[in-house]
């Protein structure tokens, strides 16, 4: 039935939306692609697991486990990033920096957690469901809309109406102006990394919680899809990985439903190749002002 | 911190020396002090190292040797933005307006520093009747403005600070001769309100007109210096920046 299954995408675009959004923040104000992203998603999987098998809540180890890793998020570029920022090192340094810790991390994690799949210990959510006009919503659902929902809403007031979203905006466009202003941007990027951490650790919670899987590589994967959703709706805007998500998610949803489950992963990448023949600058993507 | 006596300087260089990586040196050991209440400028042709200084001064570039002192403090390799929370405040070479955002918010960013937002309207109302063009476009995107529209936010945006003293590289390039007339006149406003101002011009006539003194920088050492006006009588400068 088609609403139901518009209810399943909208829960998997959340989730997507939540994971872009950190990445493109990151790009967005910091102009690296961090290919470390996934680890911190995969790292909010993991410590929301751990919490709930030792008898924590789940509405208290998603926020905990998610500001972990934003933590680890700020760690980790203050040990590679930093001093490549400091030394004007070209954007493919970072690339290949982060690369090789990416590399690092993921074997590290494999060797100390295995790839098993593991899933939350039985009752960490209520297995009731929602019924509205006949369409079933989980509670897991429900969280994940809601979280979704509430991250998304503080993001997009902090970006456009807060003076600290200008600022990054600032950050994002002009480093040394902002710097001239009396920006801070060591701090602003610490700021940043914290934030995207944050998401991609929430995604990581909410995704685990949806498919009741866990295991190291989960965020590899959905850095796959990252890509996809922010080229899809333009590298760096805030928007445009919010509504490519859900777009993403809800299209992946439906066609498993309608056409095949194992076309299901195909659909990111095709949006992804239409996007860069038809409209490279994505979705939202607008072309740079040209400057006088 | 003790405030600057009278004879002090408010901005004093010594021997300053900036280079970008390598053994070559874009400034070579230059000394220059700007008093408060002075526009003091800095001629010289292109790659003279004039730009390099005032990154240089504000944080953007550190030194490799000799001595910055603002208001009796040393601001040598200081943070850009601790530097700017003291004062100095600069408009930089090709204006660096925030392209996406609208005039109002480059406004805002000016004055990022001030938590007061009733001082914060003060300054912009006071920036808005200095510069109204900017004022009948307050909520267009800065990027669409012309060049000349630029520098008066740039400037506009820097004043947004309430600067003790203010930077400005090259505020007069690449504009029509009508816009070089305009900001020529804004600085002199600045000035006889009595603003300390470290002016960097190519247009060295209209910058020696302005300034109380004036420094002549040649492959990154001060060639000459004195009052503006023997500066612009001087023959050397005559010959190769004035067109005589």
């Amino acid at each position: 039935m088609f609403a139901q299954q518009l209810v399943n995408g909208l829960v998997v675009g959340s989730t997507y939306a939540l994971f872009a959004l950190g990445f493109t923040l990151m790009f967005g104000v910091l102009g690296v692609i961090n290919l470390t992203y996934g680890f911190y998603l995969s790292v909010g999987a993991f410590l929301a697991l751990f919490a709930t098998q030792h008898g924590v809540s789940i509405w208290l180890a998603l926020p905990l486990a998610a500001l972990a890793s934003g933590c680890v998020a700020v760690l980790i570029d203050g040990l590679l990033l930093t001093p490549l920022r400091r030394a004007k090192a070209p954007e493919l340094a970072s690339l290949m920096v982060t690369l090789g810790a990416t590399l690092l991390l993921y074997s590290l994690a494999n060797a100390a957690l295995s790839t098993d799949i593991r899933r939350f210990p039985p009752g960490v959510i209520d297995a009731n469901a929602l019924e509205i006009a006949g369409i079933r919503i989980t509670m897991t659902q429900c969280l994940i809309i809601a979280a979704a929902g509430i991250i998304v809403s503080v993001l997009l007031w902090v970006m456009n109406g807060a003076r600290i979203g200008l600022g990054l905006r600032a950050l994002a466009e002009r480093p040394d102006a902002a710097a001239l202003m009396g920006v801070n941007a060591g701090a602003l990027v610490r700021l940043v990394s914290l934030a995207s951490g944050t998401l991609a650790g929430a995604s990581g919670v909410l995704i685990g919680l949806n498919y009741n899987a866990i295991q190291p590589y989960m965020g590899e994967v959905m850095m796959l899809k990252g890509f996809a959703v922010i080229i899809l709706g333009g590298l760096g805007d805030i928007r445009g990985a919010l509504v490519a998500g859900l777009v993403v998610g809800m299209l992946e949803t439906l066609t498993a439903g309608y056409v095949a489950s194992s076309w299901k992963d195909a659909v990111g990448f095709v949006l992804l190749v239409l996007t860069l023949w038809i409209r490279p600058s994505g979705l939202f993507g607008r072309l740079a002002v040209k400057r006088a | 911190m003790s405030e600057p006596k009278m004879s002090e300087p408010l901005l004093s260089l010594r021997d300053l020396r900036i280079g970008y990586g390598g053994a070559t040196e874009a400034v070579k050991g230059v000394s220059l002090e700007v008093r408060a209440g002075a526009v003091v400028c800095l001629i010289g042709a292109n790659g003279a190292g004039k730009t390099t200084i005032l990154r240089c001064l504000s944080g953007l570039l550190r030194p490799r040797g000799g001595s910055v002192h603002f208001k009796g403090r040393d601001i040598g390799g200081m943070a850009a933005h601790r530097i700017a929370a003291l004062g100095l405040v600069q408009a930089p070479e090709g204006r660096q307006v925030f392209a996406n955002m609208t005039i109002a918010e480059n406004l805002r960013m000016g004055a990022w520093l001030l938590k007061d937002r009733a001082e914060e309207a003060r300054r912009r109302d006071m920036v808005l009747t200095r510069f109204p063009r900017l004022s009948e476009r307050i909520r267009q995107l800065a990027g669409l403005l012309s060049g000349g529209e630029q520098q008066m936010l740039a400037m506009g945006r820097a004043m947004m600070a309430d600067p003790q003293m203010l930077l400005l590289d090259e505020p007069s390039m690449g504009l029509a001769p009508l816009f070089v007339e305009e900001i020529f006149r804004i600085i002199a406003e600045l000035k006889a309100e009595g603003r300390t101002i470290l002016l960097v011009e190519q247009n060295a006539q209209a910058a020696l007109d302005i300034a109380d003194h004036a420094y002549v920088l040649q492959s990154g050492r001060i060639e000459l210096s004195g009052p503006a006006a023997e500066i612009a009588r001087n023959e050397k400068v005559v010959a190769a920046y004035l067109g005589g």
